[in-house]
């Protein structure tokens, strides 16, 4: 067992994990955290994705232990002071999302997306959520839904 | 019925872009996914699956697992004897319909890699899965059938001791059917005076890949048995438990709380749930069981995989006067819960939406060493739009006709429905002529085909192709009576009920069970509507047999149309039975009266009172009419009288680069009809994601089996789902042509956009490379297939 300690949606937390236990399941079994979701073992689907020192990563292909120190944003710490993130209000208002399995790690991978490049392309889009799959949507609303998040401002 | 002439007659609801109720939570992270449960003193399965497709299992050592950290029991079939139970095949298609047991965990024998043969208990999902990997299972192989053609030949047996593949043959005749001519002789007479189109096409098989793995808890600790599962069937599921373990369907509840999805993929009682349910039973412990990637991918069923052997007749003027369909269709290894049925749903199909003087359709199923197949988004359905629509395309080619053209030669018109077809169906309603009008103009036919002459003439080395398709699918399963003549074993009806709340608020539980499709908001736009309630007054739960304790769930694009029916019923039910309360309370008499806006008024003055502050009055039950119970409650159970029938024209444009096979989408036009809209943001949204998965069967997906049957695209990273940056946006619309077997004037929209667009870009790909000598690429229409055809067609 080793001992972390990190910040996880603005809460400090410091647990005993084993050094195999991955972040997402750190998130999820541990913490609670069940927003994030796995959908994959083979680190394709970004269902997992959160961010990492405000960067985004797929959760399941991050050790907990690497995330000593870090802090951690998930699906459940996006919205601040009870504002959605404009990238959730997006999602909503462009019928982002279906079954919504895939959302937690489609918006965080948008919001990581919007913040390095405020005004996207379709195409940059596109290329940005390449590594997150969605199986309802066929993406045309997700790609509306983050351009529409960009229009309100999304990058902040 | 004086509820429906008295019905609001502005519709405030209905039509409405709503944004979703169920986002909130969906967005915030706030869900409740099976896996995200955990019950007190839950333990966690891990399942041991055979490596090999066709094995005798010698012997199983539990020992060194058992005595793994943590692990509670380590549990085999023997175990579990008769309390396992069994997985049903509730479609047997013909009376002498061969199909092996399929008890969840194996006994003696294993037919496809990936069936579980024992299964670890352990207080943590890692301690069970470290602990499965030392159970020892000795295995003597045995010969595995894989692929149609093997297995028809009957050589290499995927269950030996049923002494044959082959599981059904189901035979569909125009002629002894009475409801058209004889298709040999059209074919005879075409071959003689006409053109004779034969092909053989293949629908690769695929995979229905949700983005939610499958999880299932059971807690057997109540007085009932709860199981909450990642399912589409909740009241399914409970009947199947019920009937193959002998506990009374009393003393079991079946929760499907957040679904991440199904596309026939969760219509399935599948081995997972029983064995967790036999577990649980087993130790009187509550367990969970979540399934990896790579178990669901190789585990859950599969969908499509036929052969579709095709002749078509048609005299010289581009009339079709036959077609004859011999499918081939494998089910895998077990008769899966509606597998049996799947092609006998596309056999009423073929003939689309044109006037086919003659139809025979014969499926032969057949058993292999690979994973069950079941339904998959469309379910027989887009196999037979496949195949015509592709077929219309080759008639139009070899008649020099534009395709089209050869379509609308031979569609129904408009003003000849209800027009019952030779596979003997009445289509209620359908507008071909009026949606395809508005697809060419959206898609600039005229134009694209102008731009593919010169970039052929000029011999550009990336060829242009326009490709159709204009189709039509029945929904709406089903009615009960159509279902039991094809020997189907249940029904097809949908429960609803309304509840009104003492506060005026309304409850409304649907006997559907929703996964992604929208029900909380849609069927609260209908209650809004037809009440005269605030949207935001609505509830609608579903997915709990305890609290819908009817109901036959979601699959076949029929929750709207059957469920919702049922829900309009009940509600007018709800008016009705409030009419009287408000005229005992009015001081007037009830043919006085009349509804609208969710108020009763007597006529002419300005006295009213609402159906919501007439809930609150019922609760109080201080002043009602004599003998009146103190409810406004309701329940409808509807069984629709016919099918649906939605239809569109799908335009298609690809671009492929002769040189090296490599296609792309440039743009994808579609007008669709599914009659009146409820909310036209969750439909747009079910037709984009319905379009992409029928262009990854066209483009990409196929799951590869070796010779040795083990499943080669085992993984996400083998099994090739699009992203987004594979895909295009896409120009849809509607039209709208009401049906006219519900109240609501709605069709199904479900599977539309997956029946639709494969052939449209298979279409448009051969039709790019057409002057190079192609008529044909097998699917997923890869740049090698692509590349191999070209140089086989011998003219680049």
């Amino acid at each position: 067992m080793v001992r972390i300690s990190l910040t996880v949606d603005g809460a400090k937390v410091s647990d005993d994990v084993e050094a195999r236990t991955l972040l997402v399941q750190y998130l999820r079994e541990k913490l609670g955290k069940t927003g994030t979701v796995i959908g994959c073992d083979t680190s394709n689907c970004g269902a997992c994705t959160v961010h990492l020192n405000g960067t985004s990563v797929k959760s399941c292909n991050v050790l907990a232990v690497q995330a000593d120190g870090a802090e951690v944003t998930t699906i459940e710490g996006l919205a601040s002071n009870g504002q959605l993130h404009p990238v959730q209000e997006a999602f909503r208002e462009c019928h982002g999302l279906q079954c919504g399995f895939c959302t937690p790690g489609m918006i965080m991978q948008s919001a990581d997306l919007l913040k390095e490049n405020p005004n996207p392309s379709e195409e940059e889009i596109r290329l940005g959520l390449e590594g997150n799959l969605c199986r309802c949507t066929g993406y045309h609303n997700i790609v509306k839904a983050v351009q529409h998040a960009a229009a309100a401002g999304g990058a902040q | 019925m004086t509820a429906l002439e008295d019905r609001p007659d502005v519709a405030q609801e209905i039509g409405r872009d709503r944004r979703r109720k169920e986002d909130a939570r969906l967005i915030t992270g706030r869900t409740r996914w099976t896996d995200n449960l955990t019950v007190p003193g839950m333990l966690h399965l891990a399942m041991v699956r055979s490596p090999f497709a066709h094995a005798r299992i010698t012997s199983i050592d539990t020992s060194a697992a058992a005595e793994a950290t943590n692990v509670v029991a380590v549990i085999t079939a023997a175990d579990l004897g008769e309390s396992q139970g069994a997985c049903i095949n509730a479609w047997p298609i013909t009376p002498d319909q061969v199909a092996p047991v399929h008890l969840p965990m194996a006994v003696d024998r294993v037919a496809f890699a990936g069936e579980i043969v024992a299964c670890v208990v352990a207080r943590s999902a890692a301690e069970a899965r470290d602990a499965a990997e030392l159970v020892d299972v000795e295995y003597e192989e045995l010969p595995a059938v894989v692929g149609l053609k093997e297995a028809i030949k009957d050589e290499v047996l995927a269950h030996p001791e049923l002494g044959t593949n082959k599981s059904a043959l189901w035979v569909f005749d125009s002629a002894a059917a009475g409801t058209g001519g004889d298709v040999e002789e059209a074919i005879a007479t075409a071959r003689e005076s006409g053109v004779v189109i034969e092909r053989e096409y293949r629908q690769q098989r695929l995979i229905p890949a949700f983005m939610e793995p499958r999880s299932v808890v059971v807690d057997p600790t109540g007085e009932q048995i709860t199981i909450w599962s990642a399912t589409q069937i909740p009241h399914i599921l409970r009947f199947a438990l019920a009937a193959t373990t002998g506990v009374p369907e009393s003393k079991i509840r079946v929760i499907a709380p957040d679904v991440g999805g199904g596309f026939g993929g969760k219509l399935q009682q599948t081995p997972e749930e029983m064995i967790a349910f036999a577990v649980a039973r087993h130790l009187d412990k509550p367990v969970k069981y979540t399934e990896t990637r790579s178990e669901s991918l190789v585990s859950a069923h599969h969908g499509r995989d036929q052969i579709q052997k095709l002749t078509l007749a048609a005299t010289k003027d581009g009339q079709v006067t036959g077609l004859k369909v011999e499918l081939l269709a494998d089910l895998g290894a077990y008769v899966a819960i509606v597998g049996g049925g799947v092609p006998v749903l596309g056999a009423f199909m073929f003939n689309a939406i044109y006037k086919f003087p003659a139809y025979h359709f014969a499926c032969q199923t057949v058993l292999t060493n690979t994973t069950w197949t079941d339904a998959y988004r469309g379910a027989g359905r887009p196999e037979a739009t496949f195949a015509i629509e592709r077929l219309m395309s080759e008639l139009a080619e070899e008649l020099g006709v534009d395709p089209l053209e050869i379509r609308e030669r031979n569609w129904i018109k408009h003003d000849e429905f209800p027009f019952t077809t030779v596979a003997g169906l009445e289509y209620d309603t359908g507008n071909y002529e009026l949606a395809t009008a508005k697809a060419k103009e959206m898609f600039g036919y005229d134009e694209l085909r102008a731009e593919q002459q010169r970039r052929r003439e000029a011999g550009d080395t990336v060829q242009l192709g326009i490709g159709i398709s204009t189709f039509t699918e029945m929904c709406g399963l089903a009615p009960s009576r159509v279902l039991g003549s094809l020997d189907y074993g249940a029904g097809g009806w949908e429960h609803a009920s309304v509840r009104m709340l003492a506060t005026g608020k309304v409850e409304v539980v649907t006997g559907a069970s929703a996964h992604g499709q929208g029900h909380e908001t849609a069927f609260s736009q209908i209650v809004a509507d037809r009440l005269g309630v605030p949207f935001e007054d609505v509830e609608v739960l579903h997915g709990d047999t305890q609290i819908a304790h009817k109901g036959l769930d979601t699959y076949g694009s029929r929750s709207l149309v059957v469920g919702g029916e049922a829900l309009v019923k009940a509600t007018d039910k709800v008016i009705e039975k409030a009419r009287p309360v408000a005229a005992h309370l009015l001081e007037a008499s009830v043919e006085d009266l009349e509804f609208s806006a969710g108020r009763f008024s007597v006529k002419g003055t300005d006295a009213g009172i609402s159906v919501q502050e007439l809930a609150t009055a019922v609760f109080a039950a201080h002043n009602l009419p004599d003998g009146m119970e103190p409810s406004l409650d309701a329940d409808a159970t509807y069984d629709p009288i016919n099918f649906n029938y939605p239809h569109g024209t799908h335009l298609c444009a690809m671009e492929v680069d002769t040189e090296t096979g490599a296609v792309s989408m440039r743009k994808y036009v579609c007008v669709d009809d599914i009659g009146n809209v409820i909310n036209p943001l969750i439909v747009s949204g079910q037709v984009h994601g319905g379009l992409v998965q029928g262009i990854a069967q066209a483009l990409w997906e196929e799951a590869v089996y070796d010779d040795a049957g083990t499943l080669v695209s085992g993984t996400f990273t083998d099994y090739l789902l699009p992203t987004a940056a594979d895909t295009i946006s896409f120009e849809i619309d509607h039209t709208t042509t009401p049906s006219i077997t519900n109240t609501l004037g709605t069709k199904g929209v479900g599977e539309a956009g997956t029946i639709a667009s494969t052939p449209a870009v298979v279409n448009a790909i051969v039709d790019a490379v057409r002057h190079l000598g192609v008529d044909d690429i097998t699917m997923p229409c890869t740049p090698q297939r692509v590349w191999r055809a070209i140089q086989e067609g011998g003219r680049a």
